[in-house]
Formats: structure tokens, sequence, C-alpha cells
């Protein structure tokens, strides 16, 4: 670690693996409110208040993830100091404490909104203040030091992230207009400016990892991005079909839309490509495999399972099925969530102070939490095409579909215990100090 | 490849102009769009109470659970023609008795059946809030879902 301030990520990325946990925990209890709709009794905590946690504590760990591996790359992108890493350390546990306030209010029946948007208004204003200080801060840092495409990337992400936010105050009364804007914070981030913030980490991991010409990185970035902008902002029309919006949204969201698989097929191509040619050997094999892991499984969360209902004429029968709750589950894991272990893995040696130990516990736990996330996925899947079919195609009522397929939400629910189970063994692997590999102490200082 | 020809300025020049293009396409449908939804507003109007009945809606997080045009949680019923499917066309007085007698029947307690909350509604908030189901049903949803509730 070549930056004294660097130090704040740590901060960040522990913060991001307690709010991963809590979303494991009200994960598993939603589940098992499918299979047992009575095990929790509903005036203690019902179905909707765990499904918020459980959302809610997704995107804030994902985001404190973004937060602190931005506070993490940006002094080695611009060879210079944070402007202040004090700011940053203030930045944290006001969001955190946001955080915690708005879990208790959840609890207590504070809510309001919309989904994924339900904290209470001066939660949100706590938001805009916290991404306030978090832009002031890196961009401060970015004008006085090395300025390179990672960074500009970056920040262009983040900075579009906090613009988006902004239509989560933007609450009309005609539920038609709501929606619309209502997915320019949830489409225009998801499949819009965090797939800029993916791919800004995942080049600076590859730079790292395999010792790769930046110039060739950069140059496939600006492919990237583009692809991923130019099909995803008009793709945001398949999210227009049903929602009372013209009918026109059905071609623009069909081609669009049908185009995002694109840019993270490139992602795919370009993360092999540049281990191919990098050919360093990097100590840290966890990181490459988590770096590497989180282009294929973007593809196939985002681009295959976004592919497979983003067509109008097969989205008229699987809408509003669990086939949507699949393709979250595992776009959301592939390309943001392992985005942030990868650097989590990477990082967290280094800030440290150790060698990257427990190399295999690590790569023991990609395998389990990647692997439940596919059982989940899968098992959601089964559950949404019988879904499709009973209700969309032979008409039969909800509920008396739902008690048709409890067999897929089983498996689900095993699926949710093999991530918790590979969860721990990566909290272990990365927390808890191990015995040093013989060699790697004397890599130490050429690793970062 | 394609990616070894393009030099880097390039690259960058065709990923800013294309973002605008495209963003500027996009916005000027959206602003048709929602030049369209402000029409539905016309023959389907939006008065305090289906306003106030959103808003009830909200605050109670309905949708964590329920769909509305299939998006939300899946963990209950879609409800964008449940008024319909109380007969509220033919019998608006008795579609909105049946609901308000649903919505305090809850919880069922029945084993195996998801369970909707006592949210202990006001006689106000009920009758904004089945307004609002009431507003949702009338909109063009391009023939969504495929089996409407008869």
């Amino acid at each position: 670690m070549k930056y004294q301030s660097q130090q704040v990520a740590k901060l960040y990325f522990l913060g991001a693996l307690l709010i991963f946990s809590l979303q494991i925990v009200f994960g598993l209890a939603g589940a098992t409110l499918y299979i047992a709709p009575t095990s929790i009794p509903v005036d203690l905590l019902p179905f909707s208040v765990i499904r918020m946690i459980h959302t809610n504590a997704l995107i804030v760990w994902l985001l404190m993830g973004f937060f602190g591996c931005t506070y993490f790359l940006l002094p080695e992108e611009t060879e210079n100091e944070l402007y202040s890493p004090f700011l940053a350390k203030l930045q944290f546990w006001v969001f955190l404490i946001a955080a915690v306030v708005a879990v208790g209010g959840y609890l207590t029946g504070h809510y309001d909104g919309r989904s994924y948007l339900e904290q209470p208004m001066f939660i949100k204003v706590g938001i805009v203040i916290v991404a306030l200080m978090f832009l002031f801060n890196c961009t401060m840092t970015a004008l006085r030091g090395r300025k390179t495409v990672i960074t500009n990337i970056l920040l262009m992400g983040l900075w579009g992230i906090a613009i988006f936010f902004l239509f989560a105050f933007y609450l009309p009364a005609n539920v038609v207009i709501d929606k619309m804007f209502w997915w320019w914070v949830v489409h225009l981030w998801v499949e819009g400016v965090w797939e800029l913030v993916m791919a800004a980490i995942l080049a600076f991991l590859l730079i790292k990892l395999t010792g790769i010409d930046r110039e060739i990185v950069e140059k496939w970035l600006y492919v990237i991005i583009g692809m991923a902008l130019f099909t995803g902002i008009l793709g945001t029309g398949h999210h227009y079909y049903w929602i009372g919006t013209p009918g026109y949204w059905q071609w623009i969201g069909s081609i669009f839309g049908g185009l995002e698989p694109l840019p993270f097929f490139l992602i795919v191509l370009f993360s092999f490509t540049m281990v191919r040619k990098g050919g360093r050997d990097h100590p840290n094999r966890a990181a490459l495999l988590w770096s590497l892991g989180c282009s294929v499984m973007a593809f196939l969360g985002a681009g295959v399972w976004g592919f497979m209902h983003t067509l109008s004429w097969v989205n008229y029968y699987t809408h509003g099925t669990q086939l949507t709750a699949a393709h979250g589950h595992l776009a959301f894991y592939g390309a943001y969530a392992m985005i942030n272990l990868a650097m989590f893995t990477y990082a967290m040696p280094l800030l440290l102070g150790r060698p990257p130990y427990s190399q295999s516990l690590n790569i023991w736990s990609f395998w389990i939490l990647t692997s439940g996330v596919i059982v989940m996925t899968l098992a959601l899947t089964g559950a949404g095409i019988m879904q499709t079919y009973l209700e969309r195609g032979l008409g039969e009522e909800y509920m008396d579909v739902q008690q048709q397929i409890t067999a897929f939400y089983w498996v689900r629910l095993g699926g949710g215990v093999m991530v918790t189970l590979g969860l721990v063994l990566y909290l272990f692997a990365l927390l808890v100090p191990g015995r040093a590999p013989a060699t790697s102490r004397l890599g130490l200082s050429s690793m970062s | 490849m394609m990616v070894e020809r393009l030099t880097k300025a390039a690259a960058r020049n065709i990923f800013y102009g294309g973002t605008i293009f495209f963003f500027i396409i996009f916005v000027a449908l959206v602003a048709d769009s929602f030049h369209q939804a402000r029409v539905i507003e016309v023959s389907n109007p939006i008065s305090h109470s289906v306003a106030h009945g959103k808003r009830v809606w909200e605050r109670h997080a309905c949708f964590d659970c329920h769909t509305l045009y299939g998006e939300g949680a899946r963990f209950a019923p879609e409800i964008g023609r449940v008024w319909l499917k109380y007969g509220g066309q033919t019998d608006p007085a008795g579609a909105r008795d049946a609901l308000k007698a649903w919505f305090q029947a809850q919880p069922t307690g029945v084993d195996n059946r998801h369970q909707m909350p006592q949210f202990n509604l006001s006689d106000r908030d009920l009758n904004d809030l089945i307004d609002f189901l009431r507003w949702t049903s009338a909109v063009d949803t391009q023939n969504w879902p495929p089996h409407p509730a008869e």
C-alpha cells in the first residue's frame, strides 16, 4: 500500500460486510416465509418489512463497497493522498448511522416511498449529504492528481449515481409517471451508471493482478462503457411495456434491451484477454478468481437471465413472476456483489499489512457462495416458469399457484443456506489471521 | 479484432457522442410518454382521494408484497385490476364494501397462506386507497396481464 489515506477504505469494507450479513439474514427470513407463511408472526415482522430490509441492505452495502473501492484505488490512480481522509471517515459514520436508523425505523413501521426507496425523507436527505461529501472529496483528489481513464470513468459513474438518485424525491400522484421516473433511479443505476463503476474497478484490479499495460485496458474500457450506455439508456424501455406507457416502448425496449448482454459479453472477453496477455503471477490468486468470476457471472445474471425476459412478447407472459427475482439475484450478485468481494479480497491483506493468506479458504468461499446463488437462481427460474404457465397461461389464481410451487421455494432456501455458509467462510478468510505461506512474506512489497 | 484497430481517442469520442445521442432520444421519448400519461388524467381524473390513496399505498409499503402492473414484490397477488375483480365496474358500492371487509379481516392466520398484516386503516384511508385501486384499474396497460380479473 503506497498511500496512507487508502486506510479509510478498510472502514468501508468492514461496514459493507456487516450490512451484507444483515442482508443475508433477512433474505433467509423472507425465503422461509415462502415455505411456512405463518412461521414469523405477521404483526411482529411482516414480509414487506423483511423485503425492504433485504433489498435496502443490498443497495447500501454495495454502495458502501463502491465508496471503499474508490477511496482505495483513487490515491494509487491519481498518485496523491485523498483530499480529506477526515471527511471520508465522517462520511462513513454518517452513512452507517443513517443505515442503522433506517433499519430501526423499518422494524418499527417507519417507512415511506417506493420499492427500494422506502427511506423516510430525512434519511433520503442524509443520503444526498453523504453523496455530496463523497463526490467533493473524490473530485478534489482527482483534480490535483494524475488523470487516468479509470478515475474518469469511475467518477462519471459515481456522479451519475448521485444525480439519478434525485428522482427518488419526485413522487407524482399519477402512477404511470411515478413508475416512469422510478426507473430513472433503478434502471439507470443498475443497467447504466453502476456498470461504469464496475468496469472501472475491474480494470484497476486487472492492471494490478495481471500487470497488463494500461493503454490497452483504457481503450477496452471506453468500448465497454459505450456499449453499456448505448444499449442501457434506451433499454429502460423494457420496463415501460405494461405500466400505462405508449406501445412504441415494446419496440425500443425489445431492441435495446435485447442488446444489453453485449457489454457484459465484452467484459468477459476483456478480462480473460487481459489475464492471457498480462502473464503476471500475482500471489493473491483468490482476488483474480473473484475478478474473472465477476465478469462471467455478470454476463450470466445480467446478460443471459436478463435477455430471457426482455423481449416484449416474452415479457407479456413472464412479467411480475419469480423470473424477475431470479434475474435480480444473479445479476446483482454477479455484477455488483462479486466486484466488491473481488476488491475486498485484493485490498484487505494490503490494508491489514498481511500477506494474502487463507487463499484456499477464500477460494472455497467463492465456489460455495457462487453455487448458492446459482441454486437460488435456478429454483426461482423454475418457480417463474411455473407461474408463467399456470397464472399467465391458464389464468389460475396467484395463491393457488403458490401452493403448487413450494418445492422450488425449498430449493431456493437451500441456496440461501449455501450462501450463508459461503459468506461465513469468506469473512473468516478475510478477517481472521492465518498462517502465512513461507514465500509470500518476501513478496509483500511487490504486491501492491 | 475491432478493439485493436480503434484508437483510444476515437473510442472515447464515440462513447461521449453516442451517450449524448442516445440520452437525447430517450429524453424526447420520455417527454412524449409523460405528455400521454397526463392525457389519461382527462378521462380518469386524479381526485384528492386518489392522490391520498396512493400515499396510503406508499406509506404502508404495499408494493413490498404486491405487484402493481407487475412491479413490486411477488409475495402477494397483482392488484392493478383488483377493483374489476371485485365487480367494481358493475357494482361499485358492493366492491367497495367487499374490499373493506377484506382489509379488515387480515391477517387470516390460515396455515400455509401468505399473511397480510392488519394495518388498522381509518375509514378515510380505506376509502381513498380503494379510490386509488379504482383509478389504477382504468389505465390502459397494453392488455397486460394476459388473464385480467374476470
